[in-house]
């Protein structure tokens, strides 16, 4: 048998397949604890250049796959646990944890897949970051956090967690639209050294390599999510710092409008899909 | 102690006799290699879980001895035998002196 | 594999010396050979095939995190080595009188593709091996 595989290894070197994808199982069907997760669907009317939406899942290698699928296995619940802690601890001049006003994080059920969305006595696009910051700074007295940060990401990952499962559904339209077609506006944009867009990798080439990485759609219906390139959950923001730096490009700022609006309209092109907080990613 | 250290072990709440049952760990432990410099070229010092044991009520189940080449937040999964109810010790052992325990018991019919 | 006579000598008295060193210290000392690791584990017995089966991915996505796992029915220690690695020593699985099948999964570090090596020490004070290469990609955007 081993044997066989060091003969099959050699055929590919030999013929030089294309390695991850042979070994990528993308018919393989995702379920968390016992519950079906939507990991490709039709997709969203708006999207002009897809008919199908897929998960990031889809594109990952069985053995990437298989840690989602347990909670035990997920690397990510280690900071969901840790955000349980941060949930339940008491902090600021109000004397106040999350818990004290909201009980379990259970009672945001949902609004993972809403998000982001309009906020209308703040007038402006919130991520769920700024819930959190509102409630520390307004309700508890606290200090905000910092996004991107493993006490901001563990606490937006439990609070993600809750609607795993739930289906995406961002809202497009009304006073949010025009932070839409800014989103939208930015995914073609080419920029930095390289000339790219979002679009070029996650539109017109998932499926296919680069270098050895499998492209996928760049949905973020998973986040944050834990990648086993840095051992860590990652926010959208991160995530899109980190795709601008690989095009050499100058990152727009975390929490900046311009990645709130690029949020939007990512989140958008995953409407349909389940959440997956937390997903397990490369 | 280092920081964010953070035990998970997942052991069926019972079992029958003489079973053999799954036992799945995990630590949250950076598992610093040693290998890594810092912004200044200086050398990041070796610090990660070095051994892990499993003991059932005295009697042990298993031994780890860790290296490095360990991932970060160490995962194991093992399978034991329970002659009788009672109760499972998990330790791990931090390089830096630290020992984190828990323990989960186990009904036996 | 040879070993030449003043290796063993340093050897042995590396094995002295190393006993009385605390294990952080030990787990420091990257210097150790794939050879020297095997020889420790084994006292310079040979290592034939059986009863031993060492579960990898073949290709894994991120070197950071590779999962393996290992069994052996007969098996008193397993220990796993990846010997690529700037410290070929990765773990030493060792079974006691309450441990069921003599069988572990953990998650791995694989600086690049490798063979990775599972010797298991038997009942019997025999040791048997397998091996298996795994092939580590590199990152695209996403490694």
């Amino acid at each position: 048998m081993i044997f066989a595989k060091k003969i099959f290894i050699t055929l590919f070197m030999i013929f030089g397949l294309n390695l991850s994808n042979a070994s990528a199982d993308e018919s393989a069907e995702l379920v968390v604890e016992g519950q079906p997760i939507l990991t490709r669907t039709k997709a969203p009317s708006h999207m002009e250049n897809i008919d199908e939406v897929r998960s990031g899942w889809t594109f990952r290698i069985k053995e990437t796959q298989a840690l989602q699928m347990d909670d035990f296995e997920n690397p990510g619940m280690i900071f969901v646990d840790k955000g349980i802690d941060l949930w339940n601890k008491v902090e600021g001049s109000k004397n106040k944890s999350c818990a004290s006003c909201h009980g379990d994080a259970s009672e945001f059920k949902g609004l993972r897949t809403v998000m982001p969305k309009w906020n209308a006595s703040a007038g402006a696009l919130w991520s769920m970051e700024d819930h959190v910051n509102n409630c520390r700074t307004e309700q508890m007295g606290a200090e905000p956090l910092k996004w991107g940060k493993a006490p901001m990401d563990s606490i937006v990952a439990l609070i993600g967690l809750q609607s795993r499962g739930m289906t995406m559904s961002v809202k497009i339209d009304g006073e949010v639209q025009p932070m839409w077609e800014l989103g939208k506006e930015l995914f073609y944009t080419r920029v930095g050294q390289l000339d790219m867009s979002c679009a070029n990798c996650h539109e017109d080439n998932y499926g296919v390599m680069i270098r050895a990485d499998h492209l996928s759609q760049g949905q973020i219906n998973g986040f944050p999510t834990y990648r086993l390139k840095n051992a860590k959950l990652n926010s959208i923001h991160a995530r899109f710092k980190g795709c601008m730096k690989n095009i050499r490009a100058t990152p727009y700022k975390v929490g900046g409008d311009e990645f709130r609006a690029l949020e939007l309209y990512v989140a958008s092109r995953g409407n349909g899909l389940s959440a997956e907080t937390p997903s397990v990613r490369n | 102690m280092a920081k964010g250290v953070k035990p998970r072990i997942k052991v069926p709440k019972q079992a029958s006799a003489g079973e053999a049952i799954t036992i799945k760990t995990l630590i949250s432990h950076k598992m610093e290699t040693g290998l890594r410099k810092d912004a200044d070229g200086n050398k990041i010092p070796q610090s990660i879980i070095n051994r892990f044991t499993c003991d059932f009520n005295g009697s042990n189940v298993v031994d780890f001895d860790m290296k490095a080449g360990i991932s970060v937040n160490p995962y194991f999964q093992f399978e034991a035998v329970v002659p009788e109810s009672g109760e499972f010790k998990f330790t791990w052992y931090d390089d830096d002196g630290s020992v984190y325990e828990k323990t989960k018991k186990i009904t036996v019919s | 594999m040879k070993i030449s006579r003043r290796k063993v000598v340093v050897l042995g008295a590396s094995a002295v010396s190393a006993s009385l060193l605390p294990i952080n210290l030990l787990a420091q000392s990257d210097g150790q050979s794939a050879e020297d690791i095997i020889k420790e584990f084994t006292g310079g017995a040979n290592i034939g095939s059986g009863d031993i089966m060492l579960t990898t991915p073949e290709i894994a996505e991120n070197g950071n995190t590779v999962p393996i796992s290992v069994e052996s029915k007969k098996a008193t220690a397993i220990k796993i080595l990846a010997l690529g690695n700037p410290g070929p020593d990765v773990v030493t699985f060792k079974f006691g009188p309450l441990s069921a099948t003599r069988s572990a999964s953990t998650r791995i570090r694989l600086r690049k593709t490798q063979d990775v090596l599972a010797i298991a020490k038997l009942e019997d004070g025999s040791f048997i091996q397998d091996i298996q290469k795994v092939k580590v990609t590199i990152g695209g955007c996403g490694g």
